[in-house]
């Protein structure tokens, strides 16, 4: 597995996720476009989605869709509803909240959600 | 031969027209068909067909397609019909009737329904080769084949018929000149003010009136055939051809024949039973009666009304028939005219409300009465109110009459809703449908749309004219029960589809946030839209994109994050986070060396391949991260992106047509790699499919495709919202023997009048079923140009065509863009875990157990489909 190598340069900023074992660094902040999203893999192999919306809001859930068992949920087009930021599933289209995880579309799904944060 | 009647009862109808149709389906409806014997007589070499849209013949619908019965209702019901064979003589006294092939049919009950003859004036030569009547398919047929070897018509009447004929005459590429007695056309419907409106439309369209003039005589040549007219003002016209249409008179001879009392002026005379005057045994409906008000009716409205009235009192019911009403709109030469109720204002005491604007030949009169009720009135050059004024006629509208005349300019024409109108309103008068039977159809028979209420009520099925109303109504008694008829796109945006599109073009906004905070609804504003409406907006852009000027290519921008994940990849996500790869292969034509090179990169990227329906090559089980190579080889050997992601034109498949098969009349391959070619990468509201056959036999299935072409001797023919998929629809002719670029200027201008005004995801299909006129208003559209956007419609498919760029070509030669097709942002060359393959019958398949670990069951959804 090859993962990214950290650059140094302190004027670029890291989007940055809270694991048990403490923040993790994914990618530069630039690599991330508003309205979509990115996948990143975690050190333990599991991997997570990661988004950013066009106020500079950063998100991050699991990638893999629990509707289909596939890890595609960073490829999903994104939205608000009702104000509560999501992301649809490219594959069956549920909905999944980007704060907390929740499934819009069936409230006993829930996908794992991190803290997030850009440094 | 003699026929004897058994002891079930006898009834035989003569005349099997719009009227003789409807009374045999009366005598269904009551069960009469089970306890009598019906035995039809009927003239014409084909059973009823729809009179009223006979012009439209000449917009390509087919004499099949008229028709108005089938065998399965003729034998269903047990039927004897005669096709070809008409009624001789009628003896009374021994109740029977005997046929042109010498059968005998004894009767307990006669039905006449002989409707009418086209009136000829007694001019010289009015017989000579060259001269027609407009009456019937073969009168059409004989005109059509005439048409061929003539350069110039002329209509003899200015009349409803007299214009509609005129209209096919040009349409049939004739100089046309109509000759009218009256001083102004349309001489019944409108008074001198819309006669005015009326005269200087008809002339912009490019015909040649002649009003207060008569037909002296036809000149015929040497040979026989006309060569031209003398006009009673002494001057003569050079013509090839002349069509009467100087009015109807009933076809009563045959009950002169037998006896029967006829007006003075014709007409079989009968009662509010429809019951003659002299015989109890003997009937009249339709066109041939003279009804108990001393009217002759030459609308189909009451002869159906006749029909069922003559029917009930056959089955002993309590029926009347004593007038009706004689509403009328002019049909298919691209002028509104309508007139309703009294419209000249022979009631007495009464008063006009005139609105009249020379300039743009508006006029709109309408009558009211002393104390405010709404009696009739006349509409040229807007017919858009006919539908709620003539409902709302006999009632006190609630609104100043004013305000329903003027023109929206004006900033105080009140947009009556069908709201306003009272239950008993009838709305469609075709078929003498009330608001309240509609509103029944909705919240009793629980029907949820337009075309659902169409079949129930039959309301909207004769003239058409009153399917806007009925539309809106439908809508809002959807809306009050409860149904959701929410036409905003999604919770962003309140306005449809098609009014966004026109907001981008107008304004030529060409960026989704920028509309969105404009346009979008209060609390959606500057939020981050959602999964309906960024593709939708983004397909907008699509299309429009080199009119606006934003960028043609998908993903460019801003644009990349609107696009559907699919578009976003330019690739078909799979069920387990794979890719499929579909190249173009526009008609199905593949040389040899192009088939090696995917065979080639299939075999190299181990990728599942398989032949599509669509008549190309799918390879499947490739992981984002080889899409771009994949792509680099393909786009080296030729290929470019088949869209199979996109909203956009999939496949026009071919047949193998002129070039190798027996019967081909065309090269069908070679047109549609035409076709695929110019409007391939074309993004619109849902996939579009076509397909092209060599000829009649439709080995390409043209008829399932959104526009399917079919090869005539004489060109093409196009049809156009067909459909496969979860809801069959054959597909309806357009337009028939187009050449190669009359073919291809209708389809521009039908694609971007599609893509202008239909929903997201809606099918042609659906839209043409949606749309208020249907096919008809398409047909009107895009073939008669009476929007008069037709060279905007071209315009914008010029420009597509101008700046289409293969989207994948573009990209593998671009680094930036390359940078999503990566697994993982912080391992691209690292593979996706879950995408893993198994064998399966020498090729591989997504390995599912893998996928089934901790996945959820989920009700199996149609990917991307709208209701229906
Ligand atoms: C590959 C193919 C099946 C095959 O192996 O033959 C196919 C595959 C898919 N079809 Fe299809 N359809 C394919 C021919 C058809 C046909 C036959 C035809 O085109 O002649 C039809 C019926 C004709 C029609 O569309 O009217 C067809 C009717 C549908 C429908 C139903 C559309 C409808 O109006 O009811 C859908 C669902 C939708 O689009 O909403 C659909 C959707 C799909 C999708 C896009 C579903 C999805 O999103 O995953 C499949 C994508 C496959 C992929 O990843 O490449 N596919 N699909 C065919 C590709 C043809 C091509 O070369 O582009
Ligand atoms: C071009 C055109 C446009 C029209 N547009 C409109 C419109 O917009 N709105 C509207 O309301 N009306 C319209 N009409 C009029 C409408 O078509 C007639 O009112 C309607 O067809 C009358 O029906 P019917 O059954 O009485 O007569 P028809 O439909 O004429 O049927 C009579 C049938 O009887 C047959 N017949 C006659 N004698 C015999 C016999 N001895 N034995 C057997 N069969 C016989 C005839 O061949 C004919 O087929 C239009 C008519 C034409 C020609
Ligand atoms: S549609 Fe006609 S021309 Fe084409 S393959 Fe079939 S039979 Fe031949
Ligand atoms: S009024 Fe003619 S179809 Fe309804």
């Amino acid at each position: 597995m090859t993962l990214a190598v950290e650059t140094t340069e302190i004027t670029t900023l890291k989007v940055q996720l809270l694991l048990a074992e403490g923040w993790f660094t994914a990618c530069d902040l630039s690599a991330l476009h508003p309205g979509r999203g990115a996948a990143a893999l975690l050190p333990d192999g599991r991997q997570a989605a990661l988004f950013r919306d066009r106020a500079g809001r950063l998100y991050a859930i699991d990638n893999r869709d629990p509707f289909t068992g596939a890890a595609v949920l960073s490829r999903g087009l994104t939205g608000t509803h009702e104000g509560r930021p999501f992301v649809a599933s490219p594959l069956l289209k549920q909905r999944f909240d980007l704060a907390n995880g929740e499934c819009l579309d069936d409230a006993s799904v829930r996908v794992t959600s991190y803290a997030v944060r850009a440094a | 031969m003699t026929d004897s009647p058994g002891a079930t009862p006898t009834i035989v109808l003569v005349g099997h027209g719009m009227v003789g149709q409807r009374f045999l389906e009366a005598l269904a409806e009551r069960g009469l068909t089970a306890t009598h014997r019906v035995v039809v007589l009927c003239e014409e070499p084909r059973p009823a067909y729809d009179r009223v849209q006979l012009t439209s013949y000449f917009s390509g619908r087919t004499a099949e397609e008229l028709s108005m019965t089938d065998r399965e209702f003729i034998d269903g019901h047990g039927i004897e019909l005669y096709v070809g064979d008409p009624a001789r003589t009628i003896d009374r006294a021994a109740k029977k009737v005997t046929a042109g092939s010498g059968r005998v049919f004894a009767y307990d009950t006669l039905v006449l329904a002989t409707g009418s003859y086209p009136f000829v004036p007694p001019v010289p030569n009015k017989d000579a080769e060259g001269c027609f009547v407009y009456r019937t398919i073969e009168d059409l047929l004989a005109i059509e084949a005439y048409a061929k070897r003539a350069r110039v018509g002329a209509v003899v009447g200015g009349g409803l018929l007299g214009l509609e004929a005129a209209g096919a005459l040009k349409g049939l590429g004739l100089a046309t000149h109509i000759v009218e007695f009256a001083p102004r056309l349309m001489p019944v419907q409108v008074d001198d003010g819309g006669g005015a409106a009326l005269l200087r439309t008809v002339e912009g369209m490019g015909l040649t009136v002649h009003t207060g003039v008569g037909t002296q005589e036809i000149v015929a040549g040497p040979e026989g055939a006309v060569t031209g007219m003398k006009l009673s003002d002494g001057r003569e016209l050079a013509v090839d051809m002349v069509v009467f249409s100087a009015g109807v008179r009933p076809r009563d001879q045959l009950a002169r024949d037998c006896g029967l009392t006829v007006g003075e002026r014709g007409g079989i005379a009968v009662d509010e039973r429809c019951r003659t005057v002299t015989d109890p045994h003997v009937f009249a409906i339709g066109e041939c009666a003279l009804a108990v008000d001393g009217r002759v009716y030459g609308l189909v409205a009451p002869g159906y009304e006749q029909a069922e009235t003559a029917a009930a009192t056959i089955a002993s019911g309590e029926a009347a028939f004593v007038g009706a009403d004689l509403s009328t709109k002019l049909k298919l030469l691209g002028v509104d005219v309508a007139s309703f109720g009294d419209a000249h204002g022979t009631a007495e005491d009464c008063l006009d409300v005139v609105y009249s604007d020379s300039r743009s030949g508006l006029y709109k009169k309408l009558v009211i009465g002393r104390d405010g009720t709404l009696l009739g009135g006349i509409l040229v050059g807007d017919a858009e109110a006919y539908g709620t004024l003539r409902a709302l006629t006999g009632s006190v509208p609630p609104v100043s009459p004013e305000s329903l005349v003027l023109p929206a300019q004006a900033g105080s024409e009140v947009r009556l809703g069908p709201s306003a109108l009272p239950d008993e309103a009838i709305i469609c008068s075709c078929h003498n449908v009330s608001k309240g039977t509609i509103r029944g159809a909705v919240t009793e028979h629980s029907c949820t749309s337009l075309p659902e209420v169409k079949k129930c009520t039959r309301a909207g099925t004769g003239c058409g004219s009153c399917l806007k109303v009925l539309g809106q109504l439908v809508d809002a008694e959807l809306e009050a029960s409860g149904v959701e008829v929410e036409k905003g796109l999604c919770g962003c945006f309140d306005r449809t589809r098609e009014e966004l599109y026109e907001i981008v073009l107008t304004l030529r906004i060409a960026s989704y946030r920028e509309l969105l905070d404009r346009y979008g609804r209060d609390g959606a504003r500057g939020g981050e839209g959602c999964e309906v409406c960024k593709p939708a907006v983004g397909s907008i852009i699509a299309s429009l994109a080199p009119t606006i000027g934003a960028s043609g290519y998908v993903l460019d921008g801003e644009q990349a994050a609107l696009q559907d994940t699919n578009d976003h990849f330019l690739a078909n996500l799979q069920k387990n986070g794979s890719y499929s790869v579909v190249p173009r292969i526009p008609g199905g034509e593949i040389a040899p060396e192009k088939l090696i090179v995917i065979g080639e990169i299939a075999r190299d990227f181990g990728l599942y391949t398989k032949i599509t329906g669509g008549q190309r090559i799918d390879m499947f089980g490739a992981r984002a991260e080889q899409l771009p190579l994949i792509w680099a080889r393909l786009v080296d050997a030729g290929f470019e992106s088949g869209h199979a992601y996109g909203k956009s034109l999939r496949t026009v498949k071919s047949c193998v047509g002129s070039t190798w098969c027996r019967y081909g009349v065309q090269d069908s391959v070679r047109m549609a790699i035409d076709l695929e070619l110019r409007y391939r990468g074309l993004r619109s509201p849902h996939k579009l499919k076509s397909a092209v056959s060599g000829c009649a036999r439709e080995c390409a299935e043209a008829q399932s495709k959104d526009f399917g072409v079919i090869a005539t001797a004489g060109g093409w023919n196009l049809y156009v919202g067909g459909n496969g998929g979860a809801t069959p629809r054959h597909a309806d002719l357009l337009a028939q023997d187009l050449s190669d670029a009359e073919l291809v200027r209708l389809i521009d201008r039908f694609l971007m009048f599609y893509i202008r005004t239909a929903d997201r995801l809606e099918r042609t299909s659906t839209w043409l079923e949606r749309i208020p006129g249907g096919l008809d208003h398409v047909r009107d559209v895009v073939v008669h140009d009476t929007l008069g956007i037709c060279d905007e419609l071209e315009e914008l498919m010029r420009a597509h065509v101008a700046h289409y760029r293969d989207e994948w070509a573009e990209t593998v030669n671009d680094p930036e863009k390359l940078a999503r097709f990566v697994s993982f942002v912080n391992a691209p060359d690292t593979p996706d875990p879950v995408v893993a393959f198994v064998p399966e019958r020498d090729q591989i398949k997504p390995d599912l157990p893998l996928l089934a670990i901790g996945m959820r069951p989920a009700d199996d959804v149609l990917e991307g489909s709208t209701q229906r």
